[in-house]
């Protein structure tokens, strides 16, 4: 069928601001949103800037706002989205090149609530133990491949862009719940600041967004009590 | 991000003990191991975010003897990786392999890896293709997951861990030369993607992990960014590609697609039917049925298509059945791949039958390394001083001529440790020596010269073209005829692509730049595949001749060593290190 692609583009190099670009091409019901994009940088115009490798939603790389809505561009198929497409930059990230945000800021988010375990004990020489029940409890965090669909769809983010934002508190969840780890406490006290949790106004922007289904609201909710029980 | 400097320029040349190309799981590994060794600095260069690495893609585990569900060991581990290899693996390797994988394991739990759990709590473990018991009598619980994600989360540990041991990483620096003196290498050349600048990284030591070249297939389970670029490279800078000929393809790639359904599934207990409904791989291999090894299953489902028994309308793929499967399996330990059949096929596989046919998945061949990942320049295992390689990008041999599911998760944590320990205590005892004069001259004669390409050929038809003859004349099935006029095909291609260019003249994230280079890359891999293949008159594992259907110890036994030589190539063999186990027929 025949489709209309907007995409908002912009070359730092050439552009003093962003600018809509329109393009009529075929495509197939079946493909990816990733598919139309690459046919229009293979056939069409070479200098269209994007990052992507998967291709099938598993990096990471393709986070954009589609059709007003944030989600991986190799996810998301044609006939889902009919026969307009409108394609923008993920929000709230500085606009380096067409779509292509600088990531920093959201991995200095992610990096600040020490995503990664503590466990200062001796480890045993084999397996630490854990029961199924309590790997089940943080399992939909560990679905997270970073792809800032939902902090970029969150309206404190875009306010307030040193907002930890969801991505970091989805992270933070993933170790704080784990019965392994030891750093829950020190996790809480960053999230417990100024610019942490506390600024989540339950948008649910970001649920929607997630393309790994990850519950990001109940887990905010979750950390929050946690927060609330524990202290910080 | 880097060291300190004041001006521009001197930013741009950069000195660490030890270089780390790629941020997969096995450059992660490396990274971690060769910053423990006390006053040696360490850099991760890599052209994705780490965690874009295709490392995160592998679903279904990573297979370690623990025998947390049944009885099982490290002999047995080793045996089936060697007979899974058809006997080209190196017995040695594979031997330290499967005992060493075994901690590394652990080791990944430590760092908090979350494995899915038995009742008891151990880490769990299930069925996998090519894993058994007792030498062959049936198949062993092996592969330790954590759902269908198992790749996903051994490279967020490892990132996390990264960041925890605060790694220095440049990220999307796309390196395009290695620095080579004196048959020693001396660190990489890199474009940095966001400026276009060229940046140039003085080591000690460099560790290559840069994982697969699948692109050069039209239906792959690999990302956009596997184009085999350091496979290219070390083959332009002189050095020999071991055993590129044998290439697998997984038999469960999505129809058309080749988004990867894990083997986990036929673990778990999927079937594989034709299109009569019959499930064939009973006749193939009648003792392990569908979870014979994936050289066997492809070309079980070559040939079912071959003779008519093929599913839909054009007969021309399988079907994968899970609908036997309790939906509760299927939901809490094949989450992501159940989406992936919903979402790019709209089939649920809870109810329906998948379609798949073969994706090209995994090279067992790269870069030749010892037993220690130094890399080797020839067949009397010359060492390259300075270089490492690990991971899909080297050949160990740990897989032979053909891999077993959950063996290259295991290498990438094994032997990516080892180069890191290796790299590092090399580096500690070296000094650094001068840089040759003009180190960046051939990257930027390479980048210039795409840049000011007369765009006479179109970069993604020249692609489609090698995409599309490589799975016709150089994939499951081979023969003299069809190898021979692959060997045309490419030199035509190579010849083509003089011809190209890019329409985007800018610096900053030229992302077409870069896609024009890494097919120059593929085309290269092409290369050395199609040529080792032709010269290579036997069956064995993956590769498979029609017209030479038996293996052939006698003759064949041996490594390729595959050398670019002026416009052509130069065939050399290594031997392989046999063992405790005499290569025997491979039956299953
Ligand atoms: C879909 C899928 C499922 C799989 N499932 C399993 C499984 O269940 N079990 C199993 O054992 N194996 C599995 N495999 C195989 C296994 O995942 C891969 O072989 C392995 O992850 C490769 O890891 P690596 O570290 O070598 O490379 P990768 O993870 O591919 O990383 C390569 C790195 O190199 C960098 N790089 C590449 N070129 C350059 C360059 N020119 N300059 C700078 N950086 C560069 C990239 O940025 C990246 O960081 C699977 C593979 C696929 C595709
Ligand atoms: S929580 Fe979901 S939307 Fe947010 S970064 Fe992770 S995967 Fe992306
Ligand atoms: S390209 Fe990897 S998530 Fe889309």
């Amino acid at each position: 069928m025949q489709i209309n692609v907007k995409i908002k583009r912009y070359n730092p190099e050439a552009d003093a601001r962003p600018y809509w670009a329109e393009y009529k091409l075929e495509a197939r019901g079946s493909d990816r949103v990733l598919d139309v994009i690459n046919h229009l940088k293979w056939e069409v115009d070479g200098t269209l800037a994007f990052r992507r490798s998967c291709a099938h939603g598993i990096c990471g790389s393709d986070a954009m706002l589609i059709n007003g809505v944030n989600r991986l561009a190799c996810k998301v198929l044609v006939k889902d989205l009919g026969e307009r497409i409108t394609i923008e930059p993920i929000r709230g990230l500085p606009v380096l090149k067409d779509l292509i945000v600088d990531m920093e800021p959201f991995f200095d988010a992610y990096k600040a609530v020490m995503p990664f375990f503590i466990n200062d004990d001796p480890p045993p020489p084999a397996e630490r133990y854990q029961s199924a029940e309590d790997r089940a409890i943080f399992d939909e965090t560990t679905k997270c491949i970073l792809c800032a669909a939902c902090t970029t769809s969150c309206p404190v983010f875009w306010t307030n862009g040193r907002y930890l934002g969801p991505a970091a508190i989805v992270n933070a969840h993933r170790f704080i719940f784990d019965s392994r780890d030891q750093g829950a406490a020190e996790r809480l006290g960053v999230l417990n600041q100024a610019n942490g949790l506390w600024r989540c106004r339950t948008a649910y922007n970001c649920t929607e967004a997630c393309p790994r289904d990850i519950p990001i609201t109940r887990v905010i909710e979750e950390v929050k009590r946690a927060l609330l029980w524990r202290g910080a | 991000m880097s060291e300190d400097g004041t001006n521009r320029l001197m930013n741009r040349a950069h000195r660490f003990d030890v270089i780390v190309v790629g941020a997969g799981g096995a450059g992660l590994m490396a990274a971690r191991y060769a910053a423990q060794h006390p006053g040696v600095s360490v850099a991760v260069i890599s052209k994705l975010y780490p965690t874009r690495s295709h490392t995160g893609a592998a679903q279904g585990g990573v297979g370690a003897a623990l025998g947390n569900v049944s009885e099982d060991h490290p002999e047995w581990h080793a045996f089936d990786t060697i007979k899974g290899g058809d006997y080209l693996t190196d017995q040695d390797v594979a031997e330290r392999f499967a005992v060493e994988v075994i901690e590394a394991v652990y080791e990944l739990e430590h760092m908090g890896l979350p494995f899915n759990r038995t009742p008891e709590g151990k880490i769990a473990q299930r069925k996998f293709g090519g894993h058994t018991r007792e030498f062959g009598k049936s198949a062993v619980e092996r592969a330790c997951y954590a759902a269908d994600r198992t790749g996903h989360m051994i490279l967020q540990t490892l990132y996390q861990q990264s960041i925890k041991d605060r790694v220095n990483f440049f990220n999307e620096f796309h390196v395009l030369d290695m620095i080579m003196e004196d048959g020693a290498c001396h660190g990489v050349v890199a474009y940095e993607l966001a400026t276009g600048e060229i940046h140039t990284f003085h080591a000690k030591a460099t560790i290559i992990a840069t994982g697969g070249n699948g692109r050069m297939f039209r239906v792959t389970s690999n990302a956009h960014a596997l184009t085999g670029d350091l496979m290219s490279i070390a083959y332009r800078r002189g050095l020999p590609i071991e055993d590129p000929e044998f290439y697998q393809f997984h038999p469960t790639g999505l129809y058309k697609l080749g988004v990867l359904l894990t083997e986990g599934a036929r673990g778990e207990g999927a079937i594989l039917r034709n299109g009569d409904g019959e499930r064939f791989m009973e006749r193939y291999a009648p003792t392990i049925k569908d979870l014979a090894p994936r050289d066997m299953v492809s070309r079980a489902m070559y040939l079912e298509v071959r003779e008519g028994r093929g599913a839909g309308p054009d007969k021309d793929y399988l079907h994968l059945d899970l609908t036997h499967i309790d939906a509760h399996i299927i939901e809490t330990r094949l989450p992501d791949i159940t989406e992936f059949a919903r979402i790019y096929l709209g089939v649920d596989p809870v109810k329906e039958l998948v379609p798949i046919q073969p994706t090209a998945h995994y090279a067992m061949g790269g870069i030749p390394t010892t037993i220690d990942t130094q890399v080797i320049s020839d067949g009397q295992n010359t060492i390259v001083p300075g270089l490492y390689a690990a991971g899909e990008v080297a050949c160990a041999s740990i897989h032979g001529a053909n891999r077993l599911g959950t063996n290259s998760l295991g290498d990438l944590i094994v032997f990516g440790r080892r180069a890191g320990i290796e790299a590092a205590k090399f580096a500690a005892s070296e000094s650094f020596t001068d840089l040759p004069a003009g180190v960046q001259d051939r990257t930027r004669e390479l980048v210039d010269t795409v840049r000011k390409g007369k765009r006479t050929e179109r970069v993604s038809h020249l692609r489609r073209e090698l995409q599309d003859t490589m799975q016709e004349h150089a994939s499951v099935f081979r023969t003299e005829a069809f190898l021979s006029r692959q060997v045309d095909i490419l030199r035509e291609l190579q010849e083509r692509y003089k011809g190209v260019g890019v329409e985007d003249e800018g610096h900053q994230f030229n992302t077409e730049l870069l896609e024009a280079i890494e097919l120059g890359f593929l085309l290269d891999n092409a290369e050395q595949l199609v040529h080792a293949a032709l010269n290579r008159t036997e069956s064995r594992g993956a590769h498979s001749r029609e017209d030479h259907k038996e293996r052939d110890d006698t003759e064949w036994l041996k490594h390729t060593l595959i050398y670019k030589d002026g416009d052509g190539v130069r065939i050399d063999y290594k031997p392989v290190t046999l063992g405790k186990y005499e290569p025997k027929p491979r039956t299953y």
